[in-house]
């Protein structure tokens, strides 16, 4: 099919003014109101607005239904933020829930008729017992041809994998590679769900979920809020001295089953989001400095360095072998922790991974900073592929 | 979650016969039924189709941490099948130990139980594959 | 009036096998003594039923029969373990097999005779020319109370049967059948297993009707005992129809080709109609068959059976139950527990 999109240019650049994040973990102690208010409220004082300055709300959230008995949550965004009564809105794309409202976010200020929106991404999955958030999680999936004959999320990556290592020889040592350098990364990140170093063995025996991906190869139930503040660029520095242009923001979308793909070892949305977002913004995968990935599941992070272009087909596997995405490496991989480490409260982490790439790109990212990063990428996807959205971030 | 019976009943026939779809416009063939051609879309002939239930297995995996509803059934193989027609469809394999699969694996369409929501629901019955 | 018969037949085991002394080992039962009962029994898999075998079972008689399944005008499937007790299993074998919506179905009980009771039934539909052709299944999941006795046969499988008048692969000659009410084997609305009447099982039930029954077909048709080639009768065990044949004075090895019970234990509804099958899995044209079924509650079915030309021709088209009882995958007594769903609170 021909890619119609001649890019639209935007009215105007836009920027990211501030950020905020909490914990991820699994958080008893909070409910979706308190972890919306915390990360909204971070990122409001981030940016230093008052919060009057807010004309539109966006909040990503997969599953508040069937995680707490919970849809309009546009409504419950704006009523505890105490934002009524601006328009708010919830959006949703299975585990790209968040980015996909930066995205309606961005075409609102870049298009001129918004100036300062809030975005935000919340999931609190811990409120319900084992098996029905697996059974919630399907909802990414086809319910009626996938859900419905016993198919999981980790089942439709395994399929991924199992395949992958059949037609490139990437190994099982390989994938558990991802598992152990973004648990090295979160060591150095604060909010992360994890603070404990895995190793190659460890992960290779830890439980098998669906073969052959074992617990440690998949992200982790996790509870979580992330925000952004949005501004025009051309009055960005009013709010702060280190804003962030968003230099692409581009969505892509494919088959919502694994079994309709044409070849299930690529995500033929991220191929196509990518080349959109780098058109956009006029770099190429060599310029970017560091990249923060959707590793729902090991495999998932060695398909991203393929289809994002860091290495050819087929050799994601050798990329991490030889060190290629680790920090200080060609292009540093999910310097975070990655949704493995990091955690993965699937509303919240399109957004959670926007908060990574700006606070390396203003230089805060600590323990965990990549030297000079100027160019950041995120990489978010929602289901097995159906939904991938990328946004390029620069100083 | 239990749905109301119309949910699976309008499934039955697909099911049971293991009916997709083909479009006479441009040969492809789909399964799960499409009410439009996604490649042609408006231009389409879309037709019911029944497969013959011949394929060969894609790729597999064996579930061990099910979803409710089939906390039974673990461990239980879930496989891409690609039909011979040269469509490919998710579905479980059975008769088979989980270490025997392998792709390429020549598999057959059988009826079998999907599952039971629970003791009081209804049952739901489909295809899943066998070696051949 | 042309010779009404079978058009098409087919039958469904299970692969998985459990061998009795798996089940002694855990019992603590003499394992020498159970061999005379039977070596080892079909266990259904855990996604397998009464309708799923059914389904397989009628599947394979039509491709036997080559007929359109929409000619088919009524399904009868016989159960003693239909999943839903309000609910017929025949609806769903009737879409499954794409003879819906214009025919009519019901489901049958009589213990392991309710298949022959549906073959009856098709067959007085066709003959009375109401039909053109019926499906007669017997189709059973049985369960064996824990160390009871009944553990080390109660097994799984399923016969199908499609009666007409036209193109027939064996002609059903005449039937006659016993009944009476005798409580020999008995399930309550609720209970998981059933109960039975210990030796009382033996002559005044199974051997008094199914000899009864036998020899009244014998004196209907005229026909004695040598104008059979083959004699199929209900299987719980090894042992009942063996010694009913020796009391008709039947020779043993006319009943040996359809006697399958030590292969894959009784399969109930299925019993008598998988031995029969397996019968016409090998017989040759102008050859006799008589089977005898038996259902505790109690009654007994007997049918005479003369194979046509057209056996040579349809026999090859379906599975053969020689290559289905060679088909198995033995399991210890834990999984046989987990599948035949003897375990409490799984998924609650």
């Amino acid at each position: 099919m021909n890619d119609m999109f001649e890019y639209m240019k935007p009215k105007r650049d836009v920027a990211i003014i501030g950020i905020g994040c909490t914990k991820f973990g699994e958080l008893w102690d909070k409910g979706l109101k308190e972890l919306v208010v915390e990360a909204g409220v971070k990122a409001v004082e981030d940016a230093g607005i008052t919060g009057n300055e807010l004309q539109l709300l966006i909040g990503g959230n997969m599953s508040g239904g069937m995680f707490a008995g919970q849809e309009h949550m546009g409504a419950l965004l704006a009523d505890y933020l105490g934002l009524n009564h601006i328009p708010a809105i919830r959006t949703e794309a299975a585990c790209a829930s968040s980015s996909v409202g930066l995205r309606i976010g961005y075409l609102a200020v870049a298009s001129g008729l918004y100036d300062f929106v809030a975005v935000g991404g919340v999931e609190k999955m811990t409120d319900v017992y084992g098996s029905h958030a697996t059974t919630a999680l399907a909802g990414a999936m086809d319910q009626e041809s996938e859900a419905t004959i016993g198919l999981t999320f980790p089942g439709v990556y395994a399929l991924i994998a199992r395949r992958h290592m059949h037609e490139y020889g990437t190994t099982r040592e390989q994938l558990a590679m991802v598992s152990v350098k973004n648990h090295k990364n979160a060591l150095n990140n604060p909010v992360a769900h994890f603070h404990k170093s895995v190793t190659i063995e460890e992960v290779m025996n830890s439980p098998l979920i669906a073969d052959p991906l074992r617990l440690l190869d998949c992200s982790p139930i996790t509870d979580g809020a992330a925000a952004v503040i949005l501004a025009p660029a051309e009055i960005a520095k009013k709010y702060t001295d280190t804003p962030v242009y968003i230099k692409a923001s581009a969505q892509a979308s494919d088959t919502l089953s694994i079994a309709a793909r044409k070849d299930i070892c690529t995500l033929e949305a991220t191929r196509t989001a990518a080349e959109r977002a780098y058109k956009q913004a006029g770099v190429k995968p060599e310029d970017i400095d560091l990249a923060e990935v959707h590793d729902c599941f090991t495999i998932n992070e060695i398909i991203a360095y393929e289809d994002l272009g860091f290495c050819k087909k087929g050799e994601g596997g050798k990329f991490i072998e030889e060190g290629m995405s680790e920090i200080g490496g060609k292009i540093p991989v999910n310097p975070s922790g990655g949704l493995k480490a990091k955690g993965h409260p699937v509303g919240a982490t399109g957004v959670a991974q926007i908060v990574e790439v700006v606070e390396q790109l203003r230089g805060e990212a600590g323990k965990r900073q990549v030297s000079g990063a100027e160019i950041g990428l995120a990489h978010n996807v929602g289901g097995s592929g159906a939904t991938v959205v990328i946004h390029i971030l620069s100083r | 979650m239990e749905y109301a019976v119309p949910f699976h009943w309008r499934r039955f026939k697909e099911r049971y016969h293991l009916i997709g779809s083909v479009c006479e416009n441009c040969g492809s063939y789909f399964y799960p039924k499409r009410s439009i051609c996604p490649k042609c879309r408006r231009k389409g002939k879309l037709k019911d189709y029944k497969f013959s239930g011949k394929g060969r297995i894609y790729s597999y995996t064996v579930i061990r941490v099910p979803p409710s509803g089939f906390d039974e059934y673990v461990p239980y193989v879930v496989a891409i099948v690609e039909l011979e027609e040269g469509c490919k469809i998710a579905s479980q394999i059975v008769d088979c130990d989980p270490e025997d699969v392998r792709i390429g694996m020549p598999v057959k369409a059988c009826f079998r139980k999907i599952r039971e929501e629970n003791k009081s629901g209804i049952i739901l019955y489909g295809f899943k594959f066998r070696p051949e | 009036m042309p010779s009404i018969g079978i058009v098409g037949y087919g039958a469904y085991i299970p692969r998985l096998r459990i061998k009795a002394e798996e089940i002694a080992r855990v019992w603590g039962s003499d394992k020498e003594s159970l061999k005379r009962i039977t070596q080892e029994k079909s266990v259904p898999d855990i996604d397998e039923d009464t309708v799923t075998m059914a389904v397989e079972a009628s599947r394979q008689a039509l491709l036997r029969a080559g007929i359109d399944p929409k000619e088919i005008g009524a399904v009868y499937v016989g159960s003693e373990s239909h999943p839903y007790v309000v609910k017929p299993t025949a609806s769903i074998v009737a879409e499954a097999i794409d003879a819906t919506p214009v025919m009519t179905a019901a489901d049958l009980e009589f213990a392991c005779k309710a298949g022959t009771a549906g073959i009856q039934a098709v067959y007085g539909l066709v003959c009375a020319g109401k039909i053109k052709y019926g499906l007669a299944i017997g189709s059973d999941t049985a369960q064996g109370r824990p160390g009871d006795a009944l553990e080390y046969t109660a097994a799984a499988g399923a016969a199908a049967y499609i009666v007409g008048s036209k193109d027939i692969i064996a002609e059903i000659e005449e039937t006659y059948s016993f009944t009476t009410d005798t409580p020999d084997f008995w399930r309550r609305e609720g209970e998981s297993f059933p109960r039975h009447a210990g030796r009382f099982t033996g002559d005044p039930s199974y051997f008094k009707h199914v000899i009864s029954a036998t020899k009244g077909l014998l004196e209907k048709t005229g026909f004695a005992i040598d104008d059979f080639n083959y004699f199929v009768f209900h299987q719980p065990n090894a042992k009942f129809p063996l010694a009913a044949a020796k009391i008709l004075g039947i020779d043993k090895e006319k009943v040996i080709p359809g006697l399958v019970v030590p292969y894959i234990g009784n399969t109930y509804s299925g019993s008598s109609l998988i031995g029969l099958a397996a019968v016409l899995d090998k017989a040759k044209p102008g050859e006799r068959i008589l089977i005898t079924s038996y259902g505790s509650g109690a009654g007994s079915d007997s049918f005479s059976i003369l194979v046509k030309d057209l056996i040579e021709e349809k026999r090859d088209l379906g599975k053969k139950v020689e290559d289905m009882i060679k088909n198995k995958t033995y399991i210890d007594y834990a999984t046989y527990v987990k599948y035949r769903r003897k375990l409490k609170g799984i998924g609650e």
